[in-house]
């Protein structure tokens, strides 16, 4: 099993806070790509979720997975980590091949999982929910660093995990993933659920890692939090892509994407 | 009062026997998601095998505590290699089939070999008879016995709280497919957790050896209490299983003691309070459906 990690980017200064700037006309930026997934489908059992989708995403790119409860998002994201194989398609990371690679080694070759849940360990504590996945990139945050940059992980570090608040679970959950040096995160609506000054502080920690040259793919519903992140968007609906916007596109359009949504 | 407390130790040695097995049967079902039914033909094995070193090695029971775990979690590790492994990916049900037929396997082989009567059995030497606490003659074997459980209990919780692969171990309990996409290749610890949940049934056997009656069949009755002891104290629950084995140990032995024509059923009604009260179990996390 290959523990080989991204060399595309190794960006040592955090790059300009690009969040408010334009985004050029054309969606897709003509950065390398690190992920590509073209003509996914994936299934659970007879029933089709995902048709024939096809996204991807450069370092230092933020893009996002917009659409209703069911259109087939988290399916895409479990089937990036490795988590659903159900699936026909070809998913590369970095121009190889992910089809035999099991999640865990998806995981060191640098894919970070963010579930829906947070996915936090109630049996580790703080810090054994920080230092449980092994390092996978000499870009990896050190743990003074992550605790740093949430002092209220260092504060509960011995706390078990699933005791902190909705939100602090949330930067624990990202937080994880920095530890572990991960170059492509998967963010399942990091923001639901959570107060606008805890969802405004998720905006700031994804701009710092775009900085970084990680790239992160972004499953949200929440359009306003989308747009002050992200670089393009991708909609789906009924498991197929219906949209692919920059960020303008995807500003001047908010209200109508927000009636499309329905919410 | 003084039989009380008696009694209290019996149930103690007996409940250390239980804590030990549920322990090992929890680490199996946690990481495996296999509920061993073979575990107590394992116990069985384990106290048979401390029996034949004795008989045709001459092997004491000092170096038999811990020769016996050793073989057995090679048992384990065959078993799992062998068979466990491949059934995994199925219905969990197929494993607990299969460790179903081992057991029948293992309980047949071991009487065609050693037949049915029961093979002999000395408590060690500097550990028979009993001691007096003021009043009271307590069994020093049953002290020792109930002290030697208590400190490999401890011994396993401290490994499972406070090293890398305790945390591996905990993380993988709670969420394997989580785990596994932190990068953690869960299947390298699938087969030493297996053999050393077997290791533990074989040192409880071990121990339980100068008490019982060492016979093929020792282990059908053992394996349903001890999916008692799992049921009370929450399935998945390694704390759980061990306060609920030393629990169960204890209620039997007032069972046994104050109300013989009901001790069979005792530990079955707790178990059903248990449940009625804490559908999870004592110690269980509360599913979510």
């Amino acid at each position: 099993m290959s523990d080989d990690t991204t060399a595309t980017t190794t960006t040592e200064q955090p790059a300009p806070d690009r969040a408010g700037a334009p985004e050029p006309a054309s969606p897709r930026r003509g950065a390398a790509r690190m992920l590509e997934v073209s003509g996914l489908s994936a299934w659970y059992g007879e029933a089709r979720v995902l048709t024939d989708v096809s996204i991807d995403v450069a370092p230092g790119e933020v893009v996002t997975l917009v659409g209703r409860n069911g259109a087939g998002k988290t399916t895409l994201l479990r089937s990036v980590m490795g988590l659903h194989r159900q699936i026909e398609g070809s998913i590369t990371l970095d121009g190889s091949d992910l089809a035999k690679r099991s999640a865990d080694a998806r995981a060191r070759a640098g894919i970070g999982w963010v579930p829906d849940d947070r996915g936090i360990y109630a049996s580790l504590t703080v810090a054994e929910n920080l230092l449980l996945p092994p390092v996978v990139h000499a870009d990896a945050w050190s743990l003074e660093r992550v605790y740093e940059f949430f002092p209220v992980l260092h504060e509960r570090r011995d706390f078990p995990g699933t005791k902190l608040s909705g939100g602090e679970q949330q930067m624990l959950a990202m937080a994880r993933v920095l530890r572990m040096g991960s170059r492509l995160l998967l963010l399942d609506e990091p923001s639901e659920g959570l107060a606008p000054v805890i969802v405004q502080r998720i905006g700031e920690i994804i701009r710092e890692i775009k900085g970084q040259g990680v790239g992160v793919l972004l499953v949200e519903q929440n359009v306003a939090f989308a747009s002050t992140v992200a670089d393009r968007h991708y909609l789906l609906a009924q498991g197929k892509v219906v949209e692919h916007l920059g960020n303008d596109d995807f500003r001047a359009r908010e209200g109508e994407l927000l009636t499309y949504l329905g919410m | 009062m003084s039989e009380f407390i008696q009694y209290t130790l019996q149930g103690l040695a007996a409940g250390g026997f239980y804590a030990l097995s549920a322990l090992g049967l929890a680490v199996i079902f946690g990481v495996l998601g296999v509920v061993n039914f073979s575990h107590g033909a394992c116990y069985m094995l384990g106290a048979v095998l401390s029996a034949v070193l004795l008989a045709e090695l001459n092997v004491g029971f000092w170096a038999a505590l811990i020769i016996v775990p050793v073989l057995m979690f090679g048992f384990g590790v065959l078993m799992e290699r062998l068979l466990v492994r491949w059934l995994l990916e199925l219905d969990p049900l197929y494993n607990f089939l299969l460790t179903f037929g081992l057991t029948l396997v293992i309980v047949e082989a071991v009487k065609q070999r050693y037949g049915v009567s029961g093979l002999p059995y000395q408590v060690p030497a500097g550990l028979g008879g009993q001691v007096s606490v003021g009043s009271v003659n307590l069994s020093v074997y049953a002290i020792f016995a109930c002290l030697f459980s208590v400190v490999v209990c401890v011994a396993v919780g401290l490994l499972l709280t406070k090293t890398r692969i305790g945390m591996i171990v905990r993380a993988a309990t709670e969420a394997p497919d989580r785990t596994r996409a932190l990068g953690i290749n869960v299947g390298l610890w699938v087969t030493p957790v297996f053999g050393f949940g077997i290791a533990l049934a074989g040192l409880a056997g071990v121990l339980a050896a100068p008490t019982r009656a060492i016979t093929a069949e020792m282990g059908s009755n053992f394996i349903i209490i001890l999916f008692a002891v799992v049921v009370i104290g929450g399935l998945g629950s390694i704390l759980g299983a061990v306060v609920a084995g030393f629990l169960v140990g204890l209620v039997e032995a007032y069972g046994i003691a104050y109300a013989p024509t009901y001790a069979q059923i005792v530990i079955f009604v707790l178990m059903a309070l248990v449940v009625l009260v804490r559908p999870s179990g004592l110690f269980g996390r509360e599913e979510v459906a």
